[in-house]
């Protein structure tokens, strides 16, 4: 697969580039505990984004969508594979090394609760992150905090309390405004509203996206739910099972999605209109397991369209349109 | 589902056909250190006719999940109490029933579904065997027969070769393979009514479509009425006849589920539609609703609403408004209820 083609269509300079990135987690096992197998959370997946780019990554569990996320920041070792971060690679670094990109790369965890210590102020939350930056002196950093907490439309008078005196939206405005403290360049956001309810959601969306306008950041957007990704996506990849099966700009894959994956989870989402006539594509049975994928492509065995020749090979992602990829060997019979 | 035909017939009166009636139900928690008493409900009434499907709808601290808790009498005997109302099943009065008759009744002619299967298996016996012992308890039948009768409710839920899996462990399924096992035991005695208390939530989509496909063909089959709790609009078009929509403990508005997609009159129904991201709507911006629910502890003076509210004026801090009928089958618990454009004028 040619390693730049799914940067395609993506705007201005590439910031992110990741390359045949592969993640397996070994299973211990046998009488010496040797690796036996291994869990192929990410099996071999390449793309690109764009600096100012709001990149979608949708997939269900299991898909390895967050396994993704933490690789390209290293919080997860990758089994092999390039990230290429603003021409550097990042799988090549030094702890050393890391520690000074990690001011441009921050993460934003989508249970506020599990990512803020309870018995620490927001004072001393997100004073830590500047002190080990050695951002500021002691006194510019309570201004720069109260600062943070304003552009997430918190009070600065909060600086003082403690998580639990929180809503759980204002919690994940923390979140995000600890992930800003060290003016990053690129944001990952794994499921950042997934645990809100839907009018605090709504809250927190338009945040995002007005704080990625203003201080053009990069962001790879993890979700499940694909409405959401819609929303505040530029381009969107499609994982299943470790592997990209789809990416395109939002208005193509929302419009006209191609990779029988993607079609079936858009027809699987439940509409707010009780008048609305669905063609669902009801996909039978579950994930299967990643220790053992199917051969050839990953998604034959639950897809309605697969035929015998889909065992043979991994399809490639092949382009189909403008900054359109699609993994499957039956892309221009769907077209 | 929605069958466009269904208008036609006249609806049912609910006082002479209801399955379920519920008429006031408060329902209070002991929280904190003082042991002081909060209403997580109060003053609900709702009714299900035979074979409908009721949608309770609603953010989290909305009280959807202690008002089924309180129909089903699992409410947790230290903390939670049922202060007033009335709860009647085919008639008959819940609220005083005592713990061995309320046992009978459950998992029999009404029974529940949780979001998370794992909580209502155990992991130490076989799903088999834990299906066969609610088939022995209520049906009267030997271990052999209910087991049998376990393999066939496995196999109406659509689970593989469910011979086999009879003496699977919880564990070795997987979360949507433990749903359908879980509809399966809360199916086996043929309910009259199905309580499912968030029952896709924790799922994938793709999985969810399967679930909700099966919910709705086994209801068809069954003609078993269904209270379906959900916090999602979408699951709730998908899978409702009528909507109840709770806000902060009470309902605030109900009609039929056309009518609260097309047509909400309480501003709350109205704003929770606006703030969800649609698929297929590109980039719009979203309208959230402001602030957050009130803790229960802490509820303003009058609307419950108010604070958050487009609409609010004044008076909606004089005064509780009542859930009151506004047409038939169509009831709201807002001051400006009677203003009927109200609505439809800020959209425009």
């Amino acid at each position: 697969m040619p390693i730049d083609a799914p940067g395609a269509g993506a705007p201005s300079e590439t910031l992110l580039r990741v390359s045949n990135l592969k993640k397996h987690f070994p299973i211990r096992g046998g009488l010496f505990g040797q690796p036996a197998v291994a869990v192929k959370a990410i099996d071999d997946i390449s793309f690109d984004i764009g600096r100012g780019e709001v990149v979608g990554l949708v997939g269900e569990s299991g898909s390895g969508k967050t396994t993704v996320g933490r690789t390209i920041l290293r919080l997860t070792e990758p089994t092999s594979g390039q990230i290429l971060f603003d021409g550097q690679d990042i799988a090549a670094l030094t702890p050393q090394q890391m520690r000074a990109q990690r001011k441009r790369m921050q993460i934003v965890f989508q249970d506020p609760d599990a990512s803020l210590n309870p018995r620490e102020t927001i004072r001393q939350a997100i004073g830590r992150a500047l002190r080990l930056h050695n951002i500021g002196t002691r006194g510019e950093r309570e201004g720069r905090i109260v600062d943070l907490l304003e552009q997430v439309g918190l009070s600065g008078d909060y600086i003082d309390r403690y998580p639990h005196e929180f809503s759980g939206g204002q919690r994940q405005r923390i979140g995000i405004a600890r992930a800003l403290a060290v003016e990053p360049e690129f944001i990952v956001a794994d499921e950042p509203v997934s645990a809100l309810d839907v009018s605090v959601q709504a809250q927190v969306i338009n945040l995002m996206e007005d704080l990625t306008q203003r201080l053009n950041l990069t962001m790879l957007f993890i979700a499940h739910d694909l409405a959401v990704v819609e929303h505040i996506s530029n381009r969107v990849i499609v994982m299943y099972l470790g592997k990209i099966m789809e990416i395109a700009p939002s208005s193509t894959l929302y419009a006209a999605p191609r990779h029988p994956y993607t079609r079936a989870l858009m027809s699987a989402v439940p509409r707010p209109d009780p008048t609305f006539k669905r063609q669902r594509v009801l996909l039978q049975g579950d994930i299967p397991s990643p220790i053992n994928p199917p051969s050839g492509c990953v998604f034959r065995s639950r897809c309605p369209v697969a035929g015998p020749e889909c065992a043979g090979n991994v399809p490639a992602l092949e382009q189909i349109g403008e900054g359109h990829f699609s993994a499957c060997i039956k892309n221009h019979e769907f077209a | 589902m929605i069958d466009p035909n269904t208008d036609s017939q006249p609806a049912p009166t609910m006082q002479d056909t209801a399955l379920l009636e519920v008429r006031g139900l408060t329902t209070c928690f002991k929280t904190g250190f003082d042991g002081r008493e909060i209403n997580a409900v109060e003053d609900v009434s709702f009714s299900v006719a035979p074979g409908e499907t009721l949608a309770i709808v609603g953010e989290s601290g909305s009280g959807k999940s202690v008002t089924s808790l309180s129909v089903m009498g699992l409410l947790p005997p230290q903390t939670g109490r049922i202060a007033s109302g009335s709860i009647k099943f085919r008639g008959r009065e819940l609220t005083t029933l005592n713990n061995v008759a309320m046992r009978s009744l459950r998992g029999n002619a009404m029974s529940m579904i949780f979001q998370e299967p794992m909580t209502s298996f155990n992991p130490v016996y076989t799903i088999g065997h834990q299906i066969a012992e609610v088939i022995v308890l209520h049906q009267k039948l030997g271990y052999r027969a209910a087991l049998s009768k376990a393999v066939d409710m496995l196999e109406l839920v659509g689970i593989p070769e469910p011979q086999r899996r009879i003496d699977n462990f919880p564990h070795q399924m997987s979360g949507g393979m433990r749903q359908r096992a879980m509809i399966a035991m809360a199916l086996s005695c043929e309910p009259d009514l199905l309580i499912a208390d968030e029952p896709t939530t924790a799922l994938d989509v793709t999985i969810q479509a399967q679930v909700l496909e099966l919910l709705k063909d086994l209801q068809a089959r069954m003609g078993m009425a269904m209270i379906f709790i959900t916090h999602d609009l979408g699951v709730v078009a998908e899978v409702a006849d009528r909507v109840c929509v709770m806000y902060a403990g009470q309902i605030v508005e109900t009609a039929p589920v056309r009518d609260i997609f097309a047509a909400p009159r309480m501003p709350y129904t109205a704003a929770l539609l606006g703030s969800m991201p649609r698929l297929g709507a590109g980039r719009d911006r979203l309208v959230p609703i402001p602030g957050h629910v009130p803790p229960l502890s802490r509820l303003p003076k009058g609307c419950r609403f108010q604070g958050r509210c487009g609409f609010a004026q004044p008076s909606c801090a004089a005064g509780e408004p009542r859930l009151e009928p506004i047409a038939e089958d169509h009831q709201v618990r807002c001051f400006r209820a009677g203003e009927p454009d109200l609505i439809e004028r800020s959209l425009s």
